[in-house]
């Protein structure tokens, strides 16, 4: 590596990207208009669960403007099964997933039928025109219910609702004791069970897709986190040959994980297109996206923790049910086993099992939202040791500090498999508690405790770590998920001196073009303005992994790092031979090889147009700068943090209102100060939304009762405080930026953060427990019961 | 129906169906897709221009409505190759990430600031209560629109015309 006079990273670079985000000269996917474009329109299921006996499409192909009306019985034979890449047992049982329904529905919006018109408007209205005869069968929708014996089927032909279980056992796995022992020896044995709701990722851009069937290859524009995974998917579920198709991510509106799929209606836009020889666009509304778009979290989590009376933890027992809905859609069975590494969180017990019962209801299918599966985990874990925090009338950090693994111990290996590369739990704690002035906070506390405030004061602790960056090939692997975790780069030294940067990681907000031009312009010693970064389309950038679980800092640009030492590689013997020394002789630093100990030198740009002009090269070196990584990680990266909130709740009204909110993330070396701090007030403000606001909500139907923006709640500007954000930097020693990944940080810590605080506000009238989102109504109901209780 | 409407300082002429909405009118006839649609219940704010001055959601305005208006989108702000102060602010605070809900907040902190041109952060919250955003937590937009507050009463002690054109 090389360092410039003023090192770019680190920097508080203002976004590249803004300037056509700020001005609209902007590139959704809905905007794309083609020549002969059609406009798709898809008719959704009412009903959670039925036999479909009749669809009459009468009616709508002779309405105004319509091409074409399909059903599933019309796409049956083309259609195939939409992909599960994560079979996480070898008997996971797995129902075959149509994208439009062909002679059952399972669960409430699925498509059933599509119209083709001229314009969306007269697409739309033709939907109407079709009649669909539905035979109703028992709807299957509570967790627990789903998954014991003798409950009514979602798919019967598989004879169980439960699709798969994995477990992990320390004892088995040789990473630890046997947690049965330790319950069974422990002073102290808690058991509680938490209630992950179902929640709705909702990115701001609905999904759209235009497909044009037009050229030598299929091209498919979709707002998709994954246009590689994307192409690989469409070719093996539609057995298209993969070089004939093309997809582009262009501007994405944000994923949050929910983009992070092969969505039925890109297979079906898809398919459309082929029949009819013409392009054709689906962009779904707001309430179809709520209702069909894949959904989050929706697990059941009970936990065993043992601990002595001095407060050392000495095991934990999770026993998950997780919600896989109707279908298992791309890693949906995969979601609780990326928790499964987490829930022993930044502590060093030495005994742990984990087993998980992935079940089916009649839902739409769950899959990942930031966090995935880790944020779940954290949960559990730092709710319990607030739990046993106040069994043992100990302070949270305190006894936190007593059981978290200190930062002379690292590299860790936990009792759940994985290794802690780094970091230092102790730091991130001083700071926080300094920035959050937590004496302060506790002595108010205990004053308005003593003279009975109605409006209690409460101080909720978080301390997690994460593993991110995924990741490791090999472990992916190991754990039967279909693909690898590496990620691609390319660079191209242009003659003129500037430089298009490739990414196969591929960004839909998080400020890519910034971040890796600012590590270019370091490596290269270019200007920052000098490098553009080209991304999302897979003829440009032929090879990646995309964006999802805070790769692309510590895979993606990692690859771009190991692609720019090339690049000087390569280049160092044209440099030598334009001033005729020995290479040995040249050191690279900013931007110039110079030859050392003179002021001979030549920039990186005149070996670029030296190299283009071929006119004097060495012999037998091939006249090109440009080159290529491929960066497969060793290990996971581990960002931890300590988060603090302080909560103000009216007992009278069960109203909470976040009166400050710390964190204190190390997330390794940073790049951009300012989009880390903007990456972490997004996480903080979706982890809070939920513990306060969001749920998915269905009646005893199965319709989706929280189906648009008016009933689930996304937290508004009012509904949000300020937070105070502060950093520590320990490196991560498995790559080399010592970067760790800050997509998910905020999400994972804040919601146990938040609910601890509310509990630790209440706590003192009989209360251990809220289930989210922790609304005024549930909060009060607690309160009630508890002091019922005690009369 | 004919309408005739002035998009972005253009006068346009058209025949609409009368259930054309003004978003519709804007992205699927005038090529305005700058503008976006986020919601179908009018709670995202994503669409939000102005007509005759002040903000409206577009989802929620036929375009025979704004018969003889005045609309201002995103796309009308920046005036010769300068960036409206607002939209400068929304860069410089980092107040967008993914940017789909930016046109939307940045018209409607327009008009907030034209209201109440020195918001304080619960005013500014308020204020922008209409408009969601995925992506920042809405602690840099905060900070945006305060800063761009300040932008704008730098620019007041220039000629009257621009600051108020500026605003509105």
């Amino acid at each position: 590596m090389t360092a410039t006079a003023e090192p770019e990273i680190g920097k508080a670079r203002v976004r590249k990207e803004d300037e056509h985000l700020i001005t609209g000269r902007t590139r959704w996917t809905d905007n794309i208009v083609l020549p002969g474009l059609q406009h798709i329109a898809i008719l959704r299921s009412p009903v959670a669960h039925a036999r479909i006996t009749a669809i009459d499409t009468t009616a709508a192909r002779g309405m105004p403007g319509v091409v074409a009306v399909f059903t599933g019985a019309d796409l049956a034979a083309e259609q195939g099964s939409l992909p599960n890449a994560w079979p996480i047992t070898e008997d996971m049982k797995a129902p075959a997933a149509p994208s439009l329904a062909v002679d059952t529905v399972n669960f409430a919006g699925e498509a059933v039928a599509v119209v083709v018109a001229r314009s969306a408007y007269e697409a739309q209205d033709a939907l109407e025109g079709i009649d669909v005869d539905y035979d109703d069968l028992p709807v299957v929708l509570d967790l627990a219910a789903a998954a014991a014996d003798g409950a009514e089927l979602v798919h019967p032909d598989l004879g169980t609702n439960v699709s798969a279980v994995w477990t992990f056992d320390s004892a088995a796995a040789g990473t630890g004791g046997d947690v049965e022992d330790a319950i069974r020896d422990g002073e102290v044995v808690l058991r509680r069970t938490y209630r992950q709701q179902r929640l709705i990722p909702a990115f701001m851009e609905p999904r759209s897709v235009v497909v044009d069937p037009t050229g030598p290859q299929l091209t498919v524009w979709s707002a998709t986190q994954i246009p590689h995974i994307l192409k690989l998917m469409l070719a093996m579920t539609l057995d298209i040959p993969e070089h004939k198709v093309r997809v582009i991510a262009p501007d994405v509106g944000g994923g949050f994980g929910g983009k992070l799929q092969v969505t039925p209606e890109e297979v079906i836009a898809l398919l459309v297109a082929r029949r009819l020889g013409k392009p054709v666009k689906y962009t779904e509304s707001r309430s179809e996206s709520m209702l069909a778009a894949h959904h989050g979290r929706d697990q059941i989590q009970k936990l065993t923790l043992a601990a002595r009376r001095d407060g050392t933890v000495t095991g934990l027992k999770v026993e998950l049910l997780a919600d896989m809905g109707a279908y298992l859609r791309l890693v949906t069975s995969g979601i609780p086993i990326l928790g499964a590494f987490m829930f022993n969180g930044i502590y060093k017990f030495p005994a742990y099992h984990f087993t998980c019962t992935n079940v089916f209801t009649n839902k739409v299918p769950t899959d990942a939202y930031r966090g995935a599966g880790r944020p779940e985990a954290t949960f559990a874990i730092e709710r319990m040791m607030d739990e046993l925090a106040a069994e043992l009338s100990r302070d949270p950090l305190e006894l936190r500090a007593q059981n978290w693994i200190t930062h002379e111990e690292f590299p860790f290996d936990t009792v759940a498999g994985l290794t802690y590369d780094s970091g230092n739990y102790e730091a991130a704690t001083a700071q926080a508690r300094e920035l959050f002035d937590y004496d302060a906070l506790r002595r108010e506390q205990a004053e308005r405790r003593e003279r009975n405030d109605p409006v209690q004061l409460g101080i909720g602790t978080s301390t997690f770590t994460e593993m991110c960056g995924l990741a490791p090939s090999r472990v992916l692997g190991s754990l039967s998920y279909g693909a690898g975790g590496w990620e691609h780069a390319a660079i191209r030294m242009l003659p003129t001196g500037k430089v298009e940067v490739v990414t196969g990681s591929s960004p839909h907000g998080q400020g890519h073009e910034t971040a890796w031009s600012q590590i270019v312009a370091d490596q290269l010693g270019v200007p920052f303005e000098d490098v553009e970064v080209i991304h999302g389309d897979t003829q440009s950038s032929p090879r990646g992994l995309d964006t999802y679980g805070s790769r692309s800092l510590a895979v993606g640009a990692v690859a771009v790092v190991k692609a720019a030492e090339k690049v000087i590689a390569k280049a160092k013997p044209f440099a030598a031979h334009m001033m005729e020394c020995a290479e040995d002789d040249l050191e690279f630093t900013d931007g110039r090889f110079r030859v050392t100990g003179t002021e001979k030198a030549v920039t990186l740009a005149e070996v670029a147009l030296a190299v283009f002009a071929a006119h004097d090269l060495p012999d037998g070196l091939e006249p090109n700068l440009d080159s290529e990584a491929t960066y497969d990680p060793d290990n996971f990266s581990f960002p931890h943090g300590t988060h603090l909130c302080a909560t103000d709740v009216d007992t009278e009204t069960g109203e909470v209102r976040i009166r400050s909110y710390v964190c204190v993330d190390d997330i390794g070396h940073v790049v951009n100060p300012l989009i880390v701090d903007g990456q972490v007030h997004g996480g903080l403000a979706q982890g809070i939304a939920q513990a306060l606001y969001e749920e998915a909500v269905h009646d005893e139907s199965g319709t989706l009762l929280s189906g648009s923006f008016a009933e689930y709640l996304l937290p508004s500007a009012v509904d949000l405080p300020m937070f105070t954000t502060g950093r520590t930097e320990t490196p991560a020693t498995t790559n080399p930026l010592g970067v760790k990944g800050v997509g998910e940080a905020g999400t994972i810590a804040s919601t146990p953060a938040v609910v601890n605080a509310i509990i630790d506000a209440v706590r003192h009238l009989g209360v251990s427990d809220i289930e989210m989102p922790c609304s005024p109504m549930r909060v009060w109901q607690a309160i009630q019961t508890a002091e019922g209780g005690a009369r | 129906m004919r309408i005739s409407v002035t998009v972005d300082g253009t006068t346009y002429n058209d025949d609409v169906e009368p259930r054309l909405l003004l978003v519709h009118y804007l992205r699927d006839r005038l090529g305005k897709v700058g503008t976006v649609i986020g919601c179908d219940t009018s709670n995202c704010g994503a669409c939000t221009v102005h007509l005759n001055g002040y903000s409206v959601k577009s989802c929620s305005v036929l375009a025979v409505q704004a018969d003889g208006g005045d609309v201002t989108t995103v796309e009308g702000l920046s005036r010769d190759g300068k960036l409206h102060p607002v939209q400068e602010a929304f860069r410089d605070n980092h107040a967008l990430q993914c940017g789909f809900c930016t046109p939307g907040m940045i018209m409607q902190t327009i008009d907030l600031l034209a209201e109440d041109p020195h918001p304080d952060e619960l005013a500014v919250r308020h204020g922008l209560e209409g408009n969601l955003c995925r992506c920042t937590g809405y602690q840099n937009i905060v900070k945006a629109v305060q800063d761009a507050a300040h932008r704008l009463e730098a620019k007041a002690g220039a000629p009257k015309a621009d600051s108020a054109e500026a605003v509105r």
